[in-house]
């Protein structure tokens, strides 16, 4: 019997198909690992589950009763609670009133008992290991300990299903065991638990089957303790051969001639901020293309982002062309020739408002200006070179970029850092969310572009993307360096063995 | 092993004291948060108790309360407001509206004078609340153009402003007027109101809500809270109370005037924000209103008692709080995030 | 995450309405209220009242183009009115000192307004709201303690010139009004400034990691419209021959934002339109003087006004939410 399940859901969004004929089954009492890289479905699946989105096919059971959930407040009320990777709840609110909005113990009159309240609050989170004053405000708290202040609460409703979302990506190693005792009582009560996670060594100490996405649809479901690691890593990253049937490999055409005694272009030494990179170095030399591998959340892109001056860092220095950037902002780092990508392009890239024109001309106007006015023929003769390098399909430059498909917006915003002549490109998930075509192009680029002497630093969760585009690829987890492949190591095998051994060794070293 | 990369653990005894530190430090940010109004409330009347023989007396104290009683109604719906994250601006054209409605409609009684004021102008708060909570205008442009349309028709029923309608109920004129206990009748009832909206804000539900919508509007709404039904109140609320204190108003005077409250809803987004609340939303406390308002009045009393100086050196004052309040507020919060 | 939709729209020519309405309604408002004008007030077309028209318009006009770059970049400025006090205040003072030193120093006391406005604003990441309501507060105050609460007479024959006198024909006002949109059209399309302001408006972290100096820009942008607001301050002085702090600029504010909102701008920033900010103005004083001659009471036209303020926005957000 199936306590939650999913038959056959599809979902679509224009351009993307992000569930593709998945079903997905909880049982009452299961711990299931619900895995995947980003892109690959996850999150839409999950907000199939809690009511955020409708399914376009397919069919939501709960209690082996077709269900629909038409608001996340549905779901809840039906028993399904949530807990997101971001804490939603409110920072601003004492421990105890985030706990209890909305059903506040009361006293005769319908006042609030706050006295009953405070009370309770303390003694319900003294059984998730929190034993702040619960009349502090919620956001003064340690990451962790709002974390399991709204997991108390998400169990408080009577939830028969509970559903997390990365809820160790923030607990320090006290508080994961914390919640791993939680977990277990749950499990022990016949609650069903939906685990997301990428830290492979949590998955396997805790989860009692898994369910593996990618490219919307399901590849893999089982036992966990039947599959093994490699092959896990291996059925996230890997593109299965009917997906390469039908899209080809990529656009990469291999080696970069890169001198092995060239100077470096780029280097970065000891990138060290707080809970998040600790001790980042590597080196880029003229023409190579560098590849940072690892798992969502490994500090991936917040290195891309220290590294272009637009991430907070403790400590650590980066070097263009053997010059030390002093105190890094995002001005000194295009100045000194750094391109940042950005992974989320509509949140930090494109400027939907504005046209293809402006965007790609936005951060060179100086250099197509005199005295502060701009120049637009100097403006078109870029705009012109840089559509027609990259095949930019528009109306024209003046079509707002916001009205253009993904992949024409990513190369509005390569053509945007190329327009800068950067010595260093940084380039986070440059293929995510693109059409195939596009997306062999972009692939193209990047070879070309290093072949020019550009050092690049190449993000990719694409595991073949990052194996052939790449010339070396320096493996992260948790923030910290843990491997790094070279030569004829660099193949997709190497990779996936790094990103499983890493976590083989954190076991270990955990005792 | 070598590569472990979480957090090196800390001797337990030095966390510890981490978190004793850090919660120190988090109770007295927030003590001076929600409380530094108070505190300067209190040394601002101490200089003036010392400096002016004039301001101890009691008769003068009634003064500063009387005076403040509208400022401070329209402050406590306009706490509410930007608790939620909003902004009142229609508040002055209604208390100057409520005014004349009131005068006019005191022709039938005390209980019209009252009621009539705060039917319409609550009327216009539901269509504030309606339009920001529905169709997701800004607050502020919504309520500026609610200003000018209730501008409009307090015109409208004044004949263009030129007509003051007399109070004629004698009834609702002594209330105006009359005092208990040596204080006047509307500041007994600001009182009561005062208290009436503590309670409402800090120990019921929908106080609560008033929280949760202005401390993470998506947060709330997942958490269960009906976060549009909670704006509309709270435009509604906004509404009555300048209803109210334009009733107080014409029955202080006698009658509606029509050219009072022209930047009265600034006065009160200052008086709330000295007070502690946050134009962000998500915090605030009544009795840093309180503070708020009284601190305003009380400045501008002393600037009475001087008598040779401008009155206009109280907006200049208040400007000058109101900035160091904001700054102090954005470092305050920063600090507290730190811990 | 709602993509932009790329597939093909049915319903384009809904959607074109939708996109046309907050862009041009405003002009074609204009026209059908001149067309009505002509047609039935009498003397409408007479110079006399044209005159006075745009003698009225102009301070609305230079204001709310400083109001148009603030909102451009997703903010806003509540100090203009109390700036124009200021300046006010500040130009009998120094009038002793020849004509150029007044208006030198009250167009300085203007940048220092904006350079505290858009410090609290772009370095210490306030509410643009917020940041500009206390020299609301404190700038009238300050304008009010300058003069001594005094209404001042100016006898000054070149600043009189400024407010009153004619050149070609024209009112100075109206050649200085018009001359100001010019300077600020052409900084919106023609300066790197410019399309830095709208690109920080349209996403302030993609700009941020172009390598645009953000704050740089928007502290400008505050200084530009508070400069503004100090011209149209006195400018009001020499229109009216006397300087009175308590009245000059009164609720202009109020006046700025809707002339830019109903002239297209939205208030989400990114896009400025500079000669709809103009024809915003424009329309509001044809509404209030279409009623007026008509004799309908000046009371229905505030409310007029409310309801052309709630169209304009109300409209400009169904552009921005498709």
């Amino acid at each position: 019997m199936a306590l939650l399940e999913v038959v056959d859901v599809a979902k679509e969004f224009p351009g993307v198909r992000a569930l593709d004929g998945v079903s997905f089954a909880l049982r009452p009492g299961e711990v299931h690992a619900l895995v995947g890289e980003n892109g690959a479905g996850k999150s839409t699946l999950i907000k199939v589950l809690t009511g955020v989105y409708q399914p376009d096919g397919g069919e939501l059971r709960y209690r082996d009763e077709p269900v629909r959930f038409g608001t996340p407040m549905d779901a809840q009320r039906a028993g399904i609670s949530t807990i997101y990777q971001e804490v939603n709840l409110i920072p601003l609110m004492s421990v105890a009133h985030n706990l209890f909005l909305g059903r506040e113990p009361r006293t005769r009159l319908g006042l609030l008992d706050e006295g009953r309240m405070y009370r309770e609050a303390g003694e319900i989170l003294r059984r998730y290991g929190v034993t702040t004053d619960v009349r502090r405000q919620l956001g003064t708290l340690a990451l962790g300990a709002q974390q399991m202040v709204a997991l108390a609460r998400a169990v408080m409703i009577d939830a028969k299903v509970v559903i997390m979302d990365e809820p160790t990506s923030s607990l320090e190693p006290r508080e994961v065991e914390t919640l791993f005792g939680v977990i277990r009582d749950l499990h022990a009560q016949g609650i069903g638990i939906v685990y997301v996670s990428h830290r492979l060594d949590e998955l396997y100490r805790i989860c009692d089957t898994v369910t593996i996405l990618r490219d919307g649809r399901v590849v893999h479901t089982g036992k966990l303790a039947e599959l093994e690691r490699i092959r896990l890593v291996s059925l996230m990253l890997g593109r299965d051969m009917s997906a390469v049937r039908r899209e080809g490999f990529t656009g990469f055409t291999g080696e970069h001639a890169t001198a092995a005694d060239a100077a470096p272009v780029l280097e970065v030494t000891g990138l060290t901020s707080r809970h998040k990179l600790h001790d980042i170095g590597f080196a880029v030399r003229p023409g190579e293309v560098v590849g940072l591998g690892g798992l969502l959340g490994a500090g991936r892109s917040e290195t891309i982002k220290a590294i272009g001056g637009a991430y907070p860092v403790d400590s650590g220095t980066v070097a263009v062309g053997g010059k030390e950037l002093k105190r890094p902002t995002t001005v000194r780092a295009v100045r000194a020739g750094i391109a940042t990508q950005p992974e989320d392009r509509k949140a930090e890239g494109i400027v939907p408002g504005l046209s293809v024109r402006e965007n790609i001309a936005l951060a060179v106007l100086p250099r197509l200006s005199r005295f502060g006015l701009v120049s637009d023929r100097k403006i078109d003769e870029i705009v012109r070179t840089y559509m027609d390098r990259l095949q930019i399909k528009a109306s024209g430059p003046d079509q707002r970029v916001g009205d253009l498909s993904g992949g024409n917006q990513q190369k509005v915003l390569l053509a945007r850092l190329l327009a800068t002549r950067p010595r260093v490109l940084l380039l986070d998930e440059p293929t995510r969310g693109i059409d195939v075509g596009a997306k062999a192009e972009v692939q193209s680029l990047i070879d070309e572009l290093a072949g020019e002497g550009l050092g690049v630093v190449l993000v990719s969760s694409d595991a073949e993307e990052l194996i052939e585009g790449a010339d070396r690829v320096v493996v992260l987890r948790d923030g910290a360096v843990v491997g790094e492949l070279r030569g004829a190591d660099v193949t997709t095998e190497a990779l996936l063995e790094t990103i499983a051994a890493a976590a083989v060794v954190e076991d270990s070293g955990d005792q | 092993m070598t590569p472990m990369v979480s957090d090196p653990e800390a001797p337990a005894a030095a966390v510890a004291a981490d978190v004793r530190r850090a919660e120190r430090t988090d109770r007295v940010v927030s003590l001076v948060q929600r409380q530094g109004a108070l505190a300067v409330l209190v040394v601002v009347v101490l200089v003036a108790t010392a400096s002016f023989p004039n301001f101890r007396s009691f008769d003068n104290a009634a003064t500063v309360l009387v005076a403040a009683a509208p400022l401070a109604l329209i402050a406590l719906g306009m706490t509410f407001v930007i608790i939620t994250g909003g902004i009142d601006l229609s508040v002055g054209s209604l208390y100057v509206l409520g005014g004349v409605v009131s005068a006019y409609a005191s022709q039938w009684g005390v209980l019209p004078a009252f009621l009539a004021p705060l039917v319409i102008c609550g009327l216009v708060g539901v269509l504030n609340g309606i339009l920001i909570a529905y169709t997701r205008m800004a607050p502020f442009i919504v309520t500026l153009a609610a200003l000018l349309g209730a501008r409009g028709l307090m015109r409208a029923i004044s004949d263009e402003g030129s007509t003051t309608y007399l109070v004629q109920s004698d009834a609702f004129r002594s209330f105006g007027t009359g005092s208990f206990l040596g204080i006047g009748y509307p500041v007994w009832l600001v009182v009561v109101v005062f208290a009436l909206g503590m309670v409402l804000l800090a120990r019921t539900r929908f106080g609560h809500s008033v929280y949760a919508v202005g401390g993470s509007e998506d947060a709330a709404a997942l958490m269960g809270v009906a976060v549009r039904r909670t704006k509309v109140w709270v435009y509604v609320m906004s509404g009555l109370l300048a209803g109210l204190a334009g009733a107080i108003n014409a029955a202080k005077l006698g009658s509606g005037v029509t050219v009072l409250g022209i930047g009265l809803e600034l006065d009160a987004i200052a008086a709330v924000v000295i007070g502690g609340t946050l134009l962000t939303g998500g915090a605030g406390t009544i009795t840093g209103t309180i503070a708020g308002v009284l601190l305003l009045g009380v400045i501008q009393n002393m600037i009475n008692q001087v008598g040779n100086v401008p009155s206009s050196y109280q907006q200049l004052i208040s400007g000058g709080f109101l900035a160091v309040v904001v700054v102090a507020q954005t470092y305050l919060a920063k600090l507290r995030r730190v811990t | 995450m709602t993509s932009e939709s790329v597939a093909t729209r049915p319903g384009v020519d809904l959607a074109r309405i939708k996109a046309w309405l907050p862009a041009y309604g405003v002009y074609a408002a204009i026209v059908l209220l001149v067309l009505y004008n002509v047609a039935f007030t009498p003397n409408f077309l007479a110079w006399g009242n044209l005159r006075i028209q745009l003698i009225q318009v102009a301070p609305v006009v230079i204001v709310a183009l400083g109001m148009a770059l603030v909102i451009g970049t997703e903010g806003i400025d509540l100090s203009v009115g109390s700036v124009m006090a200021l300046a006010a205040a500040l130009i009998p003072l120094y009038l002793g000192y020849g004509v150029i030193a007044a208006i030198l120093i009250s167009l300085i006391a203007g940048v220092l307004v904006g350079l505290v406005n858009g410090t609290l604003v772009a370095r210490v990441g306030l509410q643009p709201i917020v940041a500009t309501l206390a020299l609301f507060v404190g700038g009238r105050g300050l304008a009010l303690v300058i003069s001594g609460g005094q209404l001042k007479d100016i006898g000054n024959d070149d600043l009189i010139f400024l407010g009153s006198g004619d050149f070609l024909g024209l009112p100075m006002l109206v050649w200085i009004a018009a001359l100001l949109v010019l300077v600020v059209a052409f900084i919106v399309r023609r300066t790197v400034f410019g399309r830095r302001l709208l690109a920080i408006g349209g996403n302030r972290p993609a700009t941020e990691l172009a390598g645009v100096p953000v704050k740089r820009v928007l502290i400008t942008v505050y200084v530009i419209c508070s400069v503004l607001a100090s011209i149209a301050g006195l400018l009001a002085v020499a229109r009216i021959q006397s300087s009175d702090a308590s009245a000059v600029g009164l609720l202009i504010e109020l006046s700025a934002i809707t002339a830019v909102v109903v002239g297209g701008t939205p208030l989400t920033g990114g896009r400025v339109r500079v000669l709809g900010t103009v024809a915003g103005a424009l329309l509001m004083q044809l509404v209030v003087a279409t009623m007026i001659k008509h004799n309908l009471p000046s009371s229905s036209t505030e409310m007029v006004q409310a309801a052309i303020i709630l169209i304009a926005v109300y409209a400009a957000r169904e552009r921005k939410s498709r």
